[in-house]
Protein backbone atom coordinates (compact mmCIF):
# COMPACT_ATOMS: atom_id res chain seq x y z
CA UNK A 1 0.00 0.00 0.00
CA UNK A 2 1.31 3.37 -0.44
CA UNK A 3 0.14 7.21 -0.89
CA UNK A 4 0.35 10.23 -3.00
CA UNK A 5 1.15 12.07 0.21
CA UNK A 6 5.00 11.78 0.11
CA UNK A 7 6.36 12.99 -2.86
CA UNK A 8 7.95 15.58 -1.33
CA UNK A 9 10.55 13.90 1.44
CA UNK A 10 13.45 13.58 -0.48
CA UNK A 11 15.28 16.34 -1.21
CA UNK A 12 16.37 17.44 -4.54
CA UNK A 13 19.14 20.39 -4.99
CA UNK A 14 18.43 23.64 -7.17
CA UNK A 15 20.63 25.94 -8.46
CA UNK A 16 19.92 29.39 -6.53
CA UNK A 17 18.50 31.83 -8.77
CA UNK A 18 19.12 34.99 -7.26
CA UNK A 19 21.20 36.73 -3.91
CA UNK A 20 20.44 39.15 -2.16
CA UNK A 21 21.72 40.60 0.45
CA UNK A 22 19.46 42.09 3.10
CA UNK A 23 21.33 43.18 6.23
CA UNK A 24 25.13 42.16 7.08
CA UNK A 25 23.65 39.25 8.71
CA UNK A 26 20.26 38.30 6.74
CA UNK A 27 20.31 36.70 3.27
CA UNK A 28 17.72 35.71 0.70
CA UNK A 29 17.63 33.10 -1.97
CA UNK A 30 15.44 32.79 -4.97
CA UNK A 31 14.89 29.60 -6.74
CA UNK A 32 13.55 29.00 -10.05
CA UNK A 33 11.10 26.06 -8.87
CA UNK A 34 7.55 26.40 -7.24
CA UNK A 35 6.45 23.96 -4.54
CA UNK A 36 3.08 24.94 -4.04
CA UNK A 37 3.48 26.19 -0.80
CA UNK A 38 1.05 27.99 1.48
CA UNK A 39 1.96 31.21 3.51
CA UNK A 40 3.49 29.83 6.96
CA UNK A 41 5.06 26.24 6.18
CA UNK A 42 8.51 25.67 5.59
CA UNK A 43 11.16 23.40 3.23
CA UNK A 44 14.19 21.60 4.84
CA UNK A 45 16.98 23.32 3.42
CA UNK A 46 20.12 21.09 2.92
CA UNK A 47 23.04 22.12 2.18
CA UNK A 48 25.16 19.21 1.00
CA UNK A 49 28.12 17.52 3.34
CA UNK A 50 27.22 20.45 6.42
CA UNK A 51 23.16 19.79 7.60
CA UNK A 52 19.42 19.99 6.77
CA UNK A 53 17.89 23.24 9.09
CA UNK A 54 14.15 23.89 8.56
CA UNK A 55 13.50 27.76 6.99
CA UNK A 56 10.18 29.60 6.35
CA UNK A 57 9.11 29.93 3.14
CA UNK A 58 9.63 33.58 2.10
CA UNK A 59 7.80 33.56 -1.08
CA UNK A 60 6.18 31.03 -3.49
CA UNK A 61 4.28 32.50 -6.38
CA UNK A 62 3.67 29.46 -8.76
CA UNK A 63 7.08 29.88 -10.24
CA UNK A 64 9.55 31.40 -8.06
CA UNK A 65 10.94 30.31 -4.15
CA UNK A 66 12.54 32.09 -2.20
CA UNK A 67 13.96 31.69 1.49
CA UNK A 68 15.30 34.42 4.16
CA UNK A 69 17.75 33.39 6.73
CA UNK A 70 19.37 34.93 9.58
CA UNK A 71 23.46 33.86 9.11
CA UNK A 72 23.66 32.73 13.08
CA UNK A 73 25.45 29.30 13.02
CA UNK A 74 27.63 26.59 11.04
CA UNK A 75 24.93 25.90 8.36
CA UNK A 76 23.26 29.70 8.37
CA UNK A 77 26.91 31.17 7.71
CA UNK A 78 28.10 28.63 5.13
CA UNK A 79 25.04 29.03 3.50
CA UNK A 80 25.07 32.80 3.22
CA UNK A 81 28.50 32.29 1.35
CA UNK A 82 26.98 30.89 -1.50
CA UNK A 83 26.52 32.67 -4.98
CA UNK A 84 23.91 32.44 -7.85
CA UNK A 85 24.37 28.90 -9.49
CA UNK A 86 25.42 27.36 -6.21
CA UNK A 87 23.18 23.80 -5.22
CA UNK A 88 21.07 23.87 -2.70
CA UNK A 89 18.72 20.78 -1.61
CA UNK A 90 14.59 21.50 -0.77
CA UNK A 91 12.58 19.37 0.94
CA UNK A 92 8.57 20.29 1.49
CA UNK A 93 6.68 21.88 2.13
CA UNK A 94 5.72 20.84 5.33
CA UNK A 95 3.12 21.94 8.14
CA UNK A 96 0.47 23.90 8.97
CA UNK A 97 -0.09 27.57 7.12
CA UNK A 98 -1.82 30.73 8.01
CA UNK A 99 -5.74 30.95 6.89
CA UNK A 100 -7.83 34.07 6.44
CA UNK A 101 -11.06 34.33 4.71
CA UNK A 102 -11.58 37.06 1.70
CA UNK A 103 -11.83 40.86 2.39
CA UNK A 104 -10.66 40.51 6.60
CA UNK A 105 -8.68 42.98 8.14
CA UNK A 106 -5.41 41.01 9.41
CA UNK A 107 -2.75 42.68 11.51
CA UNK A 108 0.61 40.98 10.91
CA UNK A 109 3.16 41.11 13.65
CA UNK A 110 7.18 40.21 12.51
CA UNK A 111 10.08 40.22 14.32
CA UNK A 112 13.20 39.07 12.98
CA UNK A 113 13.22 36.80 10.23
CA UNK A 114 9.60 36.84 10.06
CA UNK A 115 8.85 38.98 8.45
CA UNK A 116 9.70 37.19 5.50
CA UNK A 117 6.59 34.37 6.00
CA UNK A 118 4.61 37.81 7.11
CA UNK A 119 5.34 39.30 3.52
CA UNK A 120 4.28 36.14 2.04
CA UNK A 121 1.06 36.09 4.17
CA UNK A 122 0.24 39.93 2.95
CA UNK A 123 1.15 38.99 -0.46
CA UNK A 124 -1.18 36.06 -0.70
CA UNK A 125 -4.01 37.86 1.51
CA UNK A 126 -3.84 41.07 -0.68
CA UNK A 127 -5.26 39.19 -3.47
CA UNK A 128 -8.41 37.45 -1.15
CA UNK A 129 -8.60 41.52 -1.41
CA UNK A 130 -7.69 41.95 2.61
CA UNK A 131 -6.69 44.82 4.32
CA UNK A 132 -3.53 44.54 6.38
CA UNK A 133 -1.16 46.18 8.83
CA UNK A 134 2.11 44.55 9.20
CA UNK A 135 3.77 45.95 12.36
CA UNK A 136 7.28 45.04 11.42
CA UNK A 137 10.21 45.14 14.64
CA UNK A 138 13.65 44.96 14.98
CA UNK A 139 16.90 45.82 17.24
CA UNK A 140 17.15 49.48 14.62
CA UNK A 141 16.77 50.72 11.84
CA UNK A 142 19.46 48.58 9.92
CA UNK A 143 18.26 45.47 10.83
CA UNK A 144 14.70 45.59 9.50
CA UNK A 145 13.40 43.66 6.90
CA UNK A 146 10.72 43.42 3.86
CA UNK A 147 10.10 47.08 4.67
CA UNK A 148 9.74 48.07 1.00
CA UNK A 149 8.09 44.81 -0.25
CA UNK A 150 5.38 45.51 2.60
CA UNK A 151 4.86 49.19 1.36
CA UNK A 152 4.24 47.73 -2.01
CA UNK A 153 1.39 45.66 -1.32
CA UNK A 154 -1.83 46.92 -2.05
CA UNK A 155 -4.43 47.75 1.07
CA UNK A 156 -1.00 47.49 3.41
CA UNK A 157 -0.45 49.62 6.11
CA UNK A 158 3.51 49.45 8.02
CA UNK A 159 4.29 50.35 10.88
CA UNK A 160 7.70 49.96 12.54
CA UNK A 161 9.04 49.87 15.59
CA UNK A 162 13.13 49.57 16.77
CA UNK A 163 14.68 48.89 19.75
CA UNK A 164 16.89 51.98 19.75
CA UNK A 165 14.11 54.25 18.17
CA UNK A 166 15.94 54.71 15.00
CA UNK A 167 12.98 54.31 12.58
CA UNK A 168 9.18 54.26 14.39
CA UNK A 169 7.98 53.56 17.46
CA UNK A 170 11.63 53.28 20.06
CA UNK A 171 10.31 50.01 21.64
CA UNK A 172 8.69 46.78 21.05
CA UNK A 173 6.26 45.67 17.95
CA UNK A 174 3.62 44.05 20.72
CA UNK A 175 3.26 47.55 21.93
CA UNK A 176 2.02 49.11 18.39
CA UNK A 177 -0.27 46.04 18.40
CA UNK A 178 -1.59 47.12 21.72
CA UNK A 179 -2.45 50.08 20.39
CA UNK A 180 -4.12 48.82 17.46
CA UNK A 181 -6.25 46.43 19.29
CA UNK A 182 -7.42 48.56 22.32
CA UNK A 183 -8.26 51.40 18.93
CA UNK A 184 -11.17 51.77 17.30
CA UNK A 185 -10.26 49.52 14.20
CA UNK A 186 -9.77 45.86 15.70
CA UNK A 187 -8.60 43.45 13.28
CA UNK A 188 -10.74 40.17 12.42
CA UNK A 189 -7.33 38.43 13.16
CA UNK A 190 -3.54 38.62 14.05
CA UNK A 191 -0.81 36.76 12.28
CA UNK A 192 2.56 36.81 14.05
CA UNK A 193 5.86 35.54 13.24
CA UNK A 194 8.96 36.18 15.34
CA UNK A 195 11.10 35.15 18.56
CA UNK A 196 9.13 33.06 21.01
CA UNK A 197 9.17 35.88 23.74
CA UNK A 198 7.45 38.32 20.86
CA UNK A 199 4.87 35.57 20.64
CA UNK A 200 4.29 35.03 24.06
CA UNK A 201 3.48 38.67 24.08
CA UNK A 202 1.43 38.55 20.99
CA UNK A 203 -0.62 35.44 22.48
CA UNK A 204 -1.43 37.20 25.96
CA UNK A 205 -2.47 40.17 24.42
CA UNK A 206 -4.95 38.45 21.31
CA UNK A 207 -6.10 36.56 24.35
CA UNK A 208 -7.01 39.18 26.54
CA UNK A 209 -8.38 41.50 24.00
CA UNK A 210 -11.00 38.65 22.19
CA UNK A 211 -9.12 38.69 18.56
CA UNK A 212 -8.34 35.95 17.24
CA UNK A 213 -4.67 34.89 16.35
CA UNK A 214 -2.46 32.32 14.60
CA UNK A 215 1.09 31.66 15.78
CA UNK A 216 4.33 30.75 13.96
CA UNK A 217 5.83 28.21 16.71
CA UNK A 218 9.67 26.68 16.03
CA UNK A 219 11.14 23.32 17.20
CA UNK A 220 13.86 21.17 16.56
CA UNK A 221 12.99 19.75 13.43
CA UNK A 222 14.49 16.22 12.01
CA UNK A 223 12.24 14.50 9.38
CA UNK A 224 9.50 16.89 9.03
CA UNK A 225 6.80 15.41 8.29
CA UNK A 226 5.84 14.04 11.36
CA UNK A 227 7.94 10.97 11.88
CA UNK A 228 11.06 11.47 14.05
CA UNK A 229 8.93 13.06 17.14
CA UNK A 230 11.87 15.23 17.74
CA UNK A 231 9.27 18.89 17.28
CA UNK A 232 6.84 17.18 19.88
CA UNK A 233 5.67 19.62 22.82
CA UNK A 234 4.40 19.05 26.06
CA UNK A 235 1.94 18.08 27.47
CA UNK A 236 -0.22 17.45 24.27
CA UNK A 237 2.38 15.65 22.48
CA UNK A 238 1.24 16.91 19.02
CA UNK A 239 4.40 17.38 16.54
CA UNK A 240 4.68 21.27 15.37
CA UNK A 241 5.94 19.94 11.78
CA UNK A 242 2.26 18.49 10.93
CA UNK A 243 0.09 20.06 13.43
CA UNK A 244 2.69 23.65 13.28
CA UNK A 245 4.25 25.63 13.07
CA UNK A 246 1.34 27.58 12.35
CA UNK A 247 -1.23 27.37 15.55
CA UNK A 248 -4.15 28.94 16.43
CA UNK A 249 -3.53 30.93 19.63
CA UNK A 250 -6.06 28.89 21.58
CA UNK A 251 -3.86 25.85 20.66
CA UNK A 252 -0.40 27.71 21.47
CA UNK A 253 -2.21 28.31 25.31
CA UNK A 254 -2.63 24.87 25.82
CA UNK A 255 1.12 24.04 25.28
CA UNK A 256 2.52 24.34 28.67
CA UNK A 257 6.24 24.69 27.47
CA UNK A 258 5.36 27.62 25.02
CA UNK A 259 7.76 30.37 26.31
CA UNK A 260 9.31 28.33 28.79
CA UNK A 261 11.68 25.52 27.41
CA UNK A 262 12.01 23.76 23.77
CA UNK A 263 13.97 20.59 23.53
CA UNK A 264 17.32 20.10 20.93
CA UNK A 265 18.34 17.25 19.02
CA UNK A 266 18.59 15.08 21.83
CA UNK A 267 15.26 15.87 23.16
CA UNK A 268 16.89 17.88 26.23
CA UNK A 269 14.94 20.62 27.64
CA UNK A 270 16.80 24.11 27.35
CA UNK A 271 14.87 26.68 29.12
CA UNK A 272 13.65 30.06 26.70
CA UNK B 1 -13.78 -10.85 18.25
CA UNK B 2 -10.72 -10.01 21.04
CA UNK B 3 -7.59 -8.50 19.91
CA UNK B 4 -6.48 -8.83 23.38
CA UNK B 5 -2.70 -10.16 23.57
CA UNK B 6 -0.69 -11.41 26.71
CA UNK B 7 2.45 -11.50 26.49
CA UNK B 8 4.93 -12.80 29.55
CA UNK B 9 2.23 -11.49 31.78
CA UNK B 10 1.29 -8.28 30.29
CA UNK B 11 -1.95 -7.56 28.83
CA UNK B 12 -1.94 -5.51 25.81
CA UNK B 13 -5.50 -4.50 24.76
CA UNK B 14 -4.49 -4.74 20.66
CA UNK B 15 -1.24 -6.08 19.47
CA UNK B 16 -0.27 -2.90 18.15
CA UNK B 17 2.61 -1.51 19.35
CA UNK B 18 4.83 1.79 18.44
CA UNK B 19 8.42 1.00 16.93
CA UNK B 20 11.16 2.03 18.64
CA UNK B 21 13.23 5.57 17.43
CA UNK B 22 9.51 7.12 15.80
CA UNK B 23 8.11 9.47 18.15
CA UNK B 24 8.74 8.20 20.70
CA UNK B 25 11.23 10.87 22.45
CA UNK B 26 8.82 12.07 25.58
CA UNK B 27 6.53 11.15 28.12
CA UNK B 28 3.96 13.20 26.20
CA UNK B 29 4.42 11.78 22.85
CA UNK B 30 3.87 8.24 24.00
CA UNK B 31 0.46 9.56 25.84
CA UNK B 32 -0.76 11.23 22.30
CA UNK B 33 0.62 7.73 19.75
CA UNK B 34 -2.17 5.88 22.60
CA UNK B 35 -4.57 8.02 22.65
CA UNK B 36 -4.28 6.76 18.78
CA UNK B 37 -4.98 3.98 19.49
CA UNK B 38 -1.73 1.65 20.09
CA UNK B 39 -1.58 -1.35 22.26
CA UNK B 40 1.49 -0.62 23.54
CA UNK B 41 4.51 1.77 23.34
CA UNK B 42 8.60 1.38 22.21
CA UNK B 43 10.94 4.31 23.93
CA UNK B 44 13.85 5.38 21.82
CA UNK B 45 17.15 3.65 22.31
CA UNK B 46 18.36 4.96 25.69
CA UNK B 47 22.14 5.79 26.38
CA UNK B 48 22.95 5.41 30.12
CA UNK B 49 25.19 9.21 28.86
CA UNK B 50 24.34 11.60 26.26
CA UNK B 51 25.57 10.64 22.47
CA UNK B 52 24.93 12.69 19.43
CA UNK B 53 23.19 11.60 16.78
CA UNK B 54 24.49 12.42 12.72
CA UNK B 55 23.15 16.02 11.14
CA UNK B 56 20.48 15.95 8.70
CA UNK B 57 19.39 14.90 6.35
CA UNK B 58 18.90 11.82 8.90
CA UNK B 59 15.42 10.77 7.47
CA UNK B 60 14.20 11.00 4.03
CA UNK B 61 11.46 8.66 1.92
CA UNK B 62 9.57 7.74 -1.43
CA UNK B 63 6.00 6.48 -1.34
CA UNK B 64 7.81 2.82 -1.17
CA UNK B 65 10.83 3.24 1.38
CA UNK B 66 12.12 5.13 4.18
CA UNK B 67 15.97 5.20 4.95
CA UNK B 68 16.95 6.90 8.53
CA UNK B 69 20.22 7.64 10.08
CA UNK B 70 19.28 9.37 12.91
CA UNK B 71 22.17 8.07 14.74
CA UNK B 72 20.29 6.97 18.08
CA UNK B 73 20.65 10.44 19.20
CA UNK B 74 19.78 10.85 22.96
CA UNK B 75 20.19 12.85 26.37
CA UNK B 76 20.86 9.74 28.47
CA UNK B 77 19.80 8.68 31.98
CA UNK B 78 18.30 11.92 33.81
CA UNK B 79 16.04 12.31 30.53
CA UNK B 80 14.87 8.27 31.08
CA UNK B 81 13.98 8.88 34.57
CA UNK B 82 11.90 12.11 34.05
CA UNK B 83 10.14 10.79 31.17
CA UNK B 84 9.37 7.17 32.44
CA UNK B 85 8.59 8.84 35.83
CA UNK B 86 6.21 10.62 34.01
CA UNK B 87 4.70 8.52 32.13
CA UNK B 88 4.33 5.74 34.80
CA UNK B 89 2.34 8.14 37.13
CA UNK B 90 -0.84 8.53 34.19
CA UNK B 91 0.10 5.27 32.02
CA UNK B 92 -2.40 4.46 29.11
CA UNK B 93 -0.71 1.48 27.98
CA UNK B 94 2.30 -0.49 28.75
CA UNK B 95 5.62 0.74 27.96
CA UNK B 96 8.75 -1.00 26.60
CA UNK B 97 11.99 0.66 27.49
CA UNK B 98 14.59 0.02 24.37
CA UNK B 99 18.04 0.73 25.33
CA UNK B 100 21.56 0.58 23.89
CA UNK B 101 25.38 0.89 24.74
CA UNK B 102 28.53 0.46 23.00
CA UNK B 103 30.13 -2.35 25.15
CA UNK B 104 28.27 -5.39 26.32
CA UNK B 105 29.39 -4.09 29.90
CA UNK B 106 27.65 -0.96 28.94
CA UNK B 107 24.36 -2.78 27.81
CA UNK B 108 24.62 -4.73 31.70
CA UNK B 109 25.26 -0.81 33.03
CA UNK B 110 22.26 0.70 31.25
CA UNK B 111 19.71 -2.02 32.10
CA UNK B 112 20.55 -2.09 35.71
CA UNK B 113 19.74 1.78 35.80
CA UNK B 114 16.48 1.39 33.66
CA UNK B 115 14.57 -1.88 34.90
CA UNK B 116 14.44 0.58 38.41
CA UNK B 117 12.27 2.84 36.43
CA UNK B 118 10.07 -0.31 36.10
CA UNK B 119 9.06 -0.69 32.38
CA UNK B 120 7.00 -3.35 31.13
CA UNK B 121 9.53 -4.86 28.92
CA UNK B 122 13.27 -4.23 28.10
CA UNK B 123 13.84 -3.98 24.58
CA UNK B 124 17.24 -4.57 23.69
CA UNK B 125 18.74 -2.93 20.65
CA UNK B 126 21.72 -4.49 19.51
CA UNK B 127 20.71 -3.85 15.54
CA UNK B 128 21.49 -0.60 14.72
CA UNK B 129 22.93 -0.02 11.01
CA UNK B 130 23.52 3.51 11.65
CA UNK B 131 26.38 3.60 14.16
CA UNK B 132 28.24 1.22 12.40
CA UNK B 133 31.05 4.05 11.66
CA UNK B 134 31.29 4.45 15.56
CA UNK B 135 31.32 1.13 17.17
CA UNK B 136 31.67 -1.70 14.45
CA UNK B 137 29.38 -4.18 13.46
CA UNK B 138 26.33 -4.55 15.33
CA UNK B 139 26.26 -6.67 18.32
CA UNK B 140 23.13 -8.50 16.22
CA UNK B 141 25.61 -9.80 13.64
CA UNK B 142 27.42 -12.49 15.93
CA UNK B 143 26.37 -15.44 17.83
CA UNK B 144 28.68 -14.63 20.58
CA UNK B 145 28.00 -10.96 21.05
CA UNK B 146 24.35 -11.72 20.55
CA UNK B 147 24.73 -13.83 23.60
CA UNK B 148 26.73 -11.96 25.82
CA UNK B 149 25.22 -9.16 25.89
CA UNK B 150 21.32 -10.93 26.38
CA UNK B 151 23.42 -12.65 29.27
CA UNK B 152 24.71 -9.06 30.56
CA UNK B 153 21.06 -7.93 30.55
CA UNK B 154 19.61 -10.69 31.62
CA UNK B 155 21.58 -10.94 34.94
CA UNK B 156 20.34 -7.73 36.04
CA UNK B 157 17.15 -7.20 34.71
CA UNK B 158 14.90 -9.29 37.35
CA UNK B 159 11.46 -9.93 36.61
CA UNK B 160 11.14 -7.71 33.92
CA UNK B 161 11.15 -9.55 30.40
CA UNK B 162 13.70 -8.73 28.11
CA UNK B 163 13.35 -8.63 24.62
CA UNK B 164 16.07 -8.82 21.88
CA UNK B 165 15.80 -6.65 18.75
CA UNK B 166 17.53 -8.65 16.32
CA UNK B 167 18.74 -7.79 12.69
CA UNK B 168 17.53 -8.61 9.42
CA UNK B 169 21.47 -7.78 8.03
CA UNK B 170 22.74 -11.59 9.16
CA UNK B 171 23.21 -14.39 6.83
CA UNK B 172 21.35 -17.01 9.88
CA UNK B 173 18.73 -14.38 12.08
CA UNK B 174 17.75 -18.23 13.47
CA UNK B 175 21.00 -18.93 14.82
CA UNK B 176 21.06 -15.43 16.12
CA UNK B 177 17.69 -15.88 18.06
CA UNK B 178 18.43 -19.19 19.39
CA UNK B 179 21.75 -18.04 20.70
CA UNK B 180 19.73 -15.28 22.59
CA UNK B 181 17.22 -18.14 23.80
CA UNK B 182 19.75 -20.05 25.15
CA UNK B 183 21.71 -16.76 27.09
CA UNK B 184 17.99 -16.37 28.66
CA UNK B 185 15.64 -14.01 26.06
CA UNK B 186 12.48 -14.05 27.21
CA UNK B 187 11.17 -12.54 23.60
CA UNK B 188 12.89 -11.09 20.38
CA UNK B 189 11.83 -8.45 18.37
CA UNK B 190 12.00 -8.50 14.46
CA UNK B 191 13.34 -6.53 12.72
CA UNK B 192 15.39 -3.46 12.82
CA UNK B 193 16.11 -1.86 9.28
CA UNK B 194 17.56 -3.43 6.78
CA UNK B 195 20.06 -2.41 4.55
CA UNK B 196 22.08 -0.08 4.92
CA UNK B 197 20.70 1.76 1.67
CA UNK B 198 21.59 4.62 0.18
CA UNK B 199 20.26 7.63 -1.63
CA UNK B 200 22.01 10.17 -4.50
CA UNK B 201 21.09 13.46 -4.98
CA UNK B 202 21.48 13.69 -8.69
CA UNK B 203 22.60 17.39 -9.62
CA UNK B 204 25.08 17.29 -6.92
CA UNK B 205 25.80 13.53 -7.12
CA UNK B 206 26.33 13.45 -3.42
CA UNK B 207 24.58 10.74 -1.10
CA UNK B 208 21.57 12.50 0.82
CA UNK B 209 21.70 11.23 4.20
CA UNK B 210 24.39 13.08 5.90
CA UNK B 211 25.81 9.69 7.60
CA UNK B 212 25.85 8.65 3.73
CA UNK B 213 24.07 5.50 4.63
CA UNK B 214 20.82 4.50 6.47
CA UNK B 215 18.44 1.41 7.66
CA UNK B 216 15.59 0.86 5.21
CA UNK B 217 12.40 0.48 6.34
CA UNK B 218 9.04 0.95 5.28
CA UNK B 219 6.38 -1.05 3.17
CA UNK B 220 9.45 -2.44 0.95
CA UNK B 221 11.19 -4.18 3.60
CA UNK B 222 7.91 -6.11 4.55
CA UNK B 223 8.70 -9.47 3.01
CA UNK B 224 12.18 -9.23 4.47
CA UNK B 225 10.81 -8.82 8.16
CA UNK B 226 7.64 -12.13 7.14
CA UNK B 227 10.47 -14.52 6.46
CA UNK B 228 12.35 -13.26 9.25
CA UNK B 229 10.06 -13.69 11.93
CA UNK B 230 9.46 -17.17 10.32
CA UNK B 231 12.97 -18.03 10.68
CA UNK B 232 13.06 -16.97 14.51
CA UNK B 233 9.73 -18.60 15.02
CA UNK B 234 11.20 -21.96 13.94
CA UNK B 235 14.78 -21.59 15.04
CA UNK B 236 13.13 -21.20 18.86
CA UNK B 237 10.53 -23.83 18.28
CA UNK B 238 7.57 -21.07 18.33
CA UNK B 239 7.67 -20.88 21.89
CA UNK B 240 9.27 -17.36 22.08
CA UNK B 241 6.91 -14.11 22.00
CA UNK B 242 8.23 -12.31 18.83
CA UNK B 243 7.29 -8.20 18.04
CA UNK B 244 6.72 -8.52 14.65
CA UNK B 245 8.27 -5.36 13.00
CA UNK B 246 8.94 -3.92 9.62
CA UNK B 247 6.97 -2.20 7.12
CA UNK B 248 3.66 -3.25 8.45
CA UNK B 249 0.99 -0.57 7.17
CA UNK B 250 -2.28 -2.38 7.43
CA UNK B 251 -4.34 -4.41 9.41
CA UNK B 252 -3.79 -7.47 6.56
CA UNK B 253 0.04 -6.90 7.02
CA UNK B 254 -0.40 -7.64 10.77
CA UNK B 255 -2.21 -10.47 10.24
CA UNK B 256 0.55 -11.56 8.21
CA UNK B 257 2.88 -11.19 10.84
CA UNK B 258 0.82 -13.53 13.58
CA UNK B 259 0.84 -15.83 10.99
CA UNK B 260 4.51 -15.73 10.74
CA UNK B 261 4.71 -16.52 14.27
CA UNK B 262 4.46 -12.56 15.99
CA UNK B 263 2.65 -11.88 18.70
CA UNK B 264 2.96 -8.08 18.68
CA UNK B 265 3.61 -5.99 16.29
CA UNK B 266 5.84 -2.83 15.51
CA UNK B 267 4.26 -0.08 13.50
CA UNK B 268 6.94 2.68 13.46
CA UNK B 269 7.52 4.19 9.66
CA UNK B 270 3.59 3.69 8.81
CA UNK B 271 3.19 6.79 10.65
CA UNK B 272 4.83 9.00 8.16
CA UNK B 273 2.26 7.35 5.45
CA UNK B 274 -0.86 6.83 7.45
CA UNK B 275 -0.67 9.33 10.12
CA UNK B 276 -0.81 9.11 13.84
CA UNK B 277 -4.05 7.23 13.10
CA UNK B 278 -2.38 3.84 11.63
CA UNK B 279 -3.03 1.87 15.09
CA UNK B 280 -6.50 2.47 15.21
CA UNK B 281 -7.17 1.96 11.67
CA UNK B 282 -5.00 -1.35 11.52
CA UNK B 283 -6.82 -2.77 14.70
CA UNK B 284 -10.01 -1.98 12.92
CA UNK B 285 -8.67 -3.64 9.62
CA UNK B 286 -7.68 -6.59 11.39
CA UNK B 287 -11.06 -6.77 13.18
CA UNK B 288 -12.87 -6.36 9.76
CA UNK B 289 -10.24 -9.08 8.54
CA UNK B 290 -11.33 -11.69 11.84
CA UNK B 291 -14.93 -11.50 11.76
CA UNK B 292 -15.06 -11.96 7.90
CA UNK B 293 -12.60 -15.13 8.46
CA UNK B 294 -14.76 -16.42 11.27
CA UNK B 295 -11.00 -15.68 13.84
CA UNK B 296 -12.65 -14.85 17.02
CA UNK B 297 -9.39 -13.89 18.96
CA UNK B 298 -5.70 -12.97 17.42
CA UNK B 299 -4.22 -15.50 19.46
CA UNK B 300 -5.54 -18.23 17.06
CA UNK B 301 -3.87 -16.86 14.67
CA UNK B 302 0.39 -16.60 16.03
CA UNK B 303 2.56 -18.94 14.02
CA UNK B 304 -0.92 -19.80 11.60
CA UNK B 305 1.51 -20.77 8.97
CA UNK B 306 3.50 -22.82 10.10
CA UNK B 307 0.91 -24.76 11.52
CA UNK B 308 -0.53 -25.01 7.97
CA UNK B 309 2.76 -26.15 6.58
CA UNK B 310 3.51 -29.16 8.61
CA UNK B 311 -0.43 -30.18 8.29
CA UNK B 312 -0.12 -29.87 4.48
CA UNK B 313 3.05 -31.68 4.29
CA UNK B 314 2.58 -35.21 2.64
C1 LIG C 1 9.66 26.01 11.23
C2 LIG C 1 10.94 26.80 11.29
C3 LIG C 1 11.11 27.86 10.41
C4 LIG C 1 12.30 28.60 10.43
N1 LIG C 1 12.43 29.63 9.55
C5 LIG C 1 13.57 30.34 9.49
C6 LIG C 1 13.74 31.38 8.54
O1 LIG C 1 12.87 31.65 7.72
N2 LIG C 1 14.92 32.06 8.55
C7 LIG C 1 15.91 31.79 9.45
O2 LIG C 1 16.95 32.45 9.43
N3 LIG C 1 15.78 30.79 10.36
C8 LIG C 1 14.64 30.06 10.40
N4 LIG C 1 14.50 29.05 11.33
C9 LIG C 1 15.60 28.78 12.26
C10 LIG C 1 16.70 28.00 11.55
O3 LIG C 1 16.27 26.68 11.31
C11 LIG C 1 17.98 27.98 12.40
O4 LIG C 1 18.45 29.29 12.51
C12 LIG C 1 19.05 27.13 11.79
O5 LIG C 1 18.70 25.78 11.93
C13 LIG C 1 20.39 27.38 12.43
O6 LIG C 1 21.32 26.41 12.01
P1 LIG C 1 22.88 26.70 12.15
O7 LIG C 1 23.60 25.43 11.85
O8 LIG C 1 23.27 27.86 11.32
O9 LIG C 1 23.06 27.14 13.64
P2 LIG C 1 23.30 26.30 14.96
O10 LIG C 1 24.40 26.96 15.69
O11 LIG C 1 23.40 24.84 14.65
O12 LIG C 1 21.93 26.54 15.72
C14 LIG C 1 21.46 27.81 16.09
C15 LIG C 1 20.05 27.64 16.58
O13 LIG C 1 19.24 27.07 15.57
C16 LIG C 1 18.60 25.90 16.04
N5 LIG C 1 18.61 24.82 15.04
C17 LIG C 1 19.68 24.16 14.52
N6 LIG C 1 19.28 23.14 13.73
C18 LIG C 1 17.92 23.16 13.78
C19 LIG C 1 16.91 22.33 13.24
N7 LIG C 1 17.19 21.27 12.48
N8 LIG C 1 15.62 22.63 13.52
C20 LIG C 1 15.29 23.70 14.29
N9 LIG C 1 16.21 24.50 14.85
C21 LIG C 1 17.50 24.23 14.60
C22 LIG C 1 19.42 25.44 17.23
O14 LIG C 1 18.61 24.75 18.14
C23 LIG C 1 19.95 26.72 17.80
O15 LIG C 1 19.03 27.27 18.70
C24 LIG C 1 13.33 28.29 11.35
C25 LIG C 1 13.15 27.22 12.24
C26 LIG C 1 11.98 26.48 12.21
C27 LIG C 1 11.82 25.34 13.16
C1 LIG D 1 13.41 7.33 12.09
C2 LIG D 1 13.64 5.98 12.67
C3 LIG D 1 14.32 5.86 13.88
C4 LIG D 1 14.55 4.62 14.46
N1 LIG D 1 15.21 4.55 15.66
C5 LIG D 1 15.36 3.36 16.28
C6 LIG D 1 15.94 3.28 17.58
O1 LIG D 1 16.33 4.28 18.18
N2 LIG D 1 16.06 2.05 18.14
C7 LIG D 1 15.62 0.91 17.53
O2 LIG D 1 15.74 -0.17 18.12
N3 LIG D 1 15.05 0.95 16.31
C8 LIG D 1 14.91 2.14 15.66
N4 LIG D 1 14.30 2.19 14.41
C9 LIG D 1 13.84 0.95 13.78
C10 LIG D 1 12.34 0.72 14.00
O3 LIG D 1 12.04 0.56 15.37
C11 LIG D 1 11.83 -0.50 13.22
O4 LIG D 1 12.47 -1.65 13.70
C12 LIG D 1 12.05 -0.39 11.72
O5 LIG D 1 11.87 0.93 11.29
C13 LIG D 1 11.13 -1.30 10.90
O6 LIG D 1 9.76 -1.05 11.16
P1 LIG D 1 8.83 -0.01 10.30
O7 LIG D 1 8.99 -0.35 8.85
O8 LIG D 1 7.44 -0.22 10.82
O9 LIG D 1 9.36 1.34 10.63
C14 LIG D 1 14.09 3.43 13.81
C15 LIG D 1 13.41 3.56 12.59
C16 LIG D 1 13.17 4.79 12.03
C17 LIG D 1 12.44 4.88 10.71
S1 LIG E 1 10.50 16.99 12.73
FE1 LIG E 1 10.23 14.85 12.82
S2 LIG E 1 8.28 14.70 13.76
FE2 LIG E 1 8.50 16.81 13.47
Amino acid sequence: MTCGCCHNRLPVTHRIASVKRETEQVTSFTFAVSLGAKPGQFVMVWLPGVDEVPMSIANDDGKQLQITFFAVGDTTKKLALLKKGDLVGLRGPFGTHYEWKPKQHLSLVAGGYGAAPMFFAASEAAKDQCTLTAIVGARSKEHLLYLDAFAKLKGTTVSVATDDGSQGHKGYNVELLSALLKGKKKPDQVFACGPERMLVAVSDLCHEQKVPCQISLERYMKCGYGLCGNCTVDPLGIRLCTDGPVVKNELARTITEFGKYHRDHLGKKHSL
Amino acid sequence: MSLSQTVRGVTFQNPTVLASGIWGITASSWRRVAANGAGGITTKSLWLAEHKGHPNPTIISTPHWTLNAVGVPDAGLEKAREEIGDYNKKKPVPLIANIIANTVDNYGKTAAEIVQLQPDFLEVNISCPNVEDEFGKPFACSVRDASAVTKAVKAVSGKIPVFIKLSPNVDDIGSIASACAEAGADGFTVINTVGPGMAIDLRSRLPILANKVGGMSGPAIKPIAVRCIADVYRATGGKFPIIGTGGIMTGEDAIEFLLAGATLIGIGTAIGYRGAEVFRMVCEEMTAWCEAEGVKSVTELTGGMHRALSSSRP
